[in-house]
């Protein structure tokens, strides 16, 4: 039933959100952290910041992008100059528009977790004579992989959903830019269609509940290690 | 001095401003909640930075506010041990007994590693994690996590004090066999009196953040001035005993307070050393020697000093060959009776504590 087409958007959309989880995440664990554990000057701004994605439109989040990473943009020139990169209108901006809408919910569900460490345990690994930085290697991101795998999920389930930002930021092209809900939209346009926009739906329902269902068995393993 | 420690911190109303040395062996730093105890172990492992001081473990200057010295915790070569074990979840008892040689600075030593886990006894626990394990248990494992880290000198904050009364006479036989086999400075916080009876060498006496004594456990325990501090319940001598025989009717024979005592069921071999604690509620006054009492523990002396209260009470204090008796009296009966210094005087005592179990003492 699904044409050639289709099924690139599926598979492009899979792509776009790994990527995007798995590049978010570095950022995700240190701003989280010092969100969680740290009080500066600067610290609710930072917090808005990263929390903007979830409160603007998408759409203008997606042509905030557009206003900095297009070929003319400052961003984008940057980028075209020293690294040869173009994000508007090719997929690699879909990764960075789906990082971006994702952030706050992974940051926030990290948050959760650096906040449920007692930091009596960071200190107990310093009086045993090891580096703060090895503590936070060894006890910290540990204890806190429950809440690491939950933000990616979420990350990952939101990137393959994201539809404003995406389409406003690199367009919806058939085979380079369509994703999963781009290609619902386009199917939804056309008459007698229906049927192929009810099988996207379907695809892309499956493969966040999978998600879901692994990352629930992952979490309740480690859970059952701390337990007994 | 194994340990010297020197602090001011002013914190809202609360002044810190101590000076005491550590030296090897246990001891104890006792005070009321609120005393500034913890304050100061924090600040020798170097949990939290004095605004003021100087604090030398072994020679190796840690922190000194006036040189500008303040060595991070985990440069510090403390063990410490917490009032909440504080043991890794994620890990298991062996993980947790082997992070320090992982990944700090202890080095791996299989030798020093058995003795200490026999010495805790904590062998069939090594693959447990510590969600399973019972509170003493796991402050067993907190003790030899920090002794496998190679420490320069032991801090105790109040390891005992979340356990409950059969967890801690389990833990307490172990804590007197540290005490005896490790050749370091134990700096143990508590405000459990019997604790420090028991295990303390040396008492510093926090109140409100400065020391008011700081001595050696026999003579703070034999202090009737210190008496209200310790808490007149708790208030009592501490004397040492050797055990000369064990009677076939099944009490021990022991010397001590200038005398002999008669204490039933102690195991310990003859000659050894043990420590009895004799509490001031416990111990009657006569003036004439007593004749046909039940009790057998009837000691003489003569009195040093009489210290009466703000109430009805008064503390007499006793001296009986080397050592000092406290008596807890009516200030009626040191009348009557025409009690004052350099009066000879019958002490009948009418109960003994020692610890249960001498594992300590071989």
């Amino acid at each position: 039933m699904l044409g050639e087409t289709e099924w690139m958007a599926v598979w492009l959309s899979v792509q776009v959100s790994l990527w995007a989880t798995a590049l978010s995440l570095p950022v995700a664990i240190c701003v989280a952290y010092v969100l969680a554990r740290h009080e500066f000057r600067g610290h609710s701004v930072l917090n808005a910041v990263v929390h903007a994605p979830l409160v603007l439109p998408p759409v203008v989040t997606g042509y905030l992008l557009l206003l900095l990473f297009s070929r003319n943009g400052p961003l984008g020139q940057l980028l075209q100059d020293w690294f040869g990169v173009m994000l508007a209108f090719r997929w690699t901006g879909a990764v960075l528009a789906a990082a971006i809408m994702a952030f706050p919910l992974m940051v926030r569900a990290i948050r959760l977790g650096f906040e449920a460490v007692d930091p009596k345990l960071e200190q107990a690994a310093q009086t045993l004579g090891v580096r703060p930085v090895i503590v936070f290697a060894t006890i910290t991101l540990p204890l806190i992989f429950p809440s690491i795998l939950a933000g990616m999920v979420l990350a990952f389930a939101k990137a393959m959903g994201e539809f404003g930002a995406t389409i406003t930021f690199v367009s919806n092209i058939p085979g380079q830019t369509q994703t999963i809900p781009s290609a619902i939209y386009s199917a939804m346009q056309v008459p007698g269609q229906e049927p192929i926009a009810m099988a996207l739906v379907l695809i892309s329902a499956g493969i966040a509940v999978g998600a879901l269902i692994v990352s629930e068995i992952l979490a309740r393993r480690m859970q059952r290690r701390l337990a007994a | 001095m194994a340990l010297s420690v020197a602090l001011k911190h002013r914190l809202g109303t609360f002044a810190l401003d101590t000076s005491f040395d550590v030296p090897n062996g246990v001891t104890a730093l006792f005070g009321r909640s609120g005393a500034g105890k913890t304050s100061v172990i924090n600040a020798v492992a170097g949990l939290i930075t004095p605004q003021a001081g100087r604090i030398c473990i072994q020679d190796q200057v840690v922190f000194d506010s006036a040189a500008g010295i303040n060595v991070p915790a985990h440069k510090r070569v403390v063990g410490y041990v917490f009032q909440d074990a504080r043991l890794f979840p994620h890990l298991s008892v062996s993980g947790n007994l082997s992070y320090a040689a992982k990944f700090g600075r202890a080095a791996i030593d299989d030798r020093l590693q058995r003795r200490i886990v026999d010495m805790l006894g904590i062998d069939h626990l090594m693959s447990r994690r510590p969600a399973g394990l019972s509170g003493g248990e796991k402050q067993r494992v907190a003790i030899a996590r920090a002794l496998l880290s190679s420490p320069r000198v032991l801090l105790m904050d109040e390891p005992l004090a979340a356990l409950d009364p059969a967890r801690k006479a389990e833990i307490l036989p172990y804590l007197e066999t540290l005490r005896d086999e490790l050749d370091m400075p134990i700096l143990y916080v508590s405000h459990a009196v019997s604790e420090i009876a028991r295990l303390a060498d040396q008492v510093v006496l926090m109140q409100a953040g400065q020391v008011v004594a700081n001595d050696t456990t026999a003579a703070v325990f034999a202090d009737a001035d210190l008496a209200p501090s310790l808490g007149l319940r708790d208030a009592g001598a501490v004397i040492m005993g050797r055990v000369v025989a064990h009677d076939p009717d099944g009490l021990t024979h022991l010397s001590a307070a200038g005398g002999h005592m008669y204490l039933p069921q102690i195991q310990a071999p003859i000659g050894a050393t043990i420590r009895l604690r004799i509490l001031a509620q416990d111990v009657t006054l006569m003036r004439d020697a007593p004749q046909n009492i039940s009790a057998l523990n009837i000691v003489s002396g003569t009195i040093l000093a009489v210290r009466r209260g703000d109430g009805p009470g008064a503390i007499v204090t006793l001296q009986c060959g080397q050592d000092r008796i406290l008596a807890r009296v009516t200030g009626r009966s040191v009348d009557a009776m025409g009690l004052q210094a350099g009066i000879p005087c019958y002490a009948v005592v009418k109960s003994v504590s020692v610890s249960p179990d001498e594992v300590g003492h071989h």
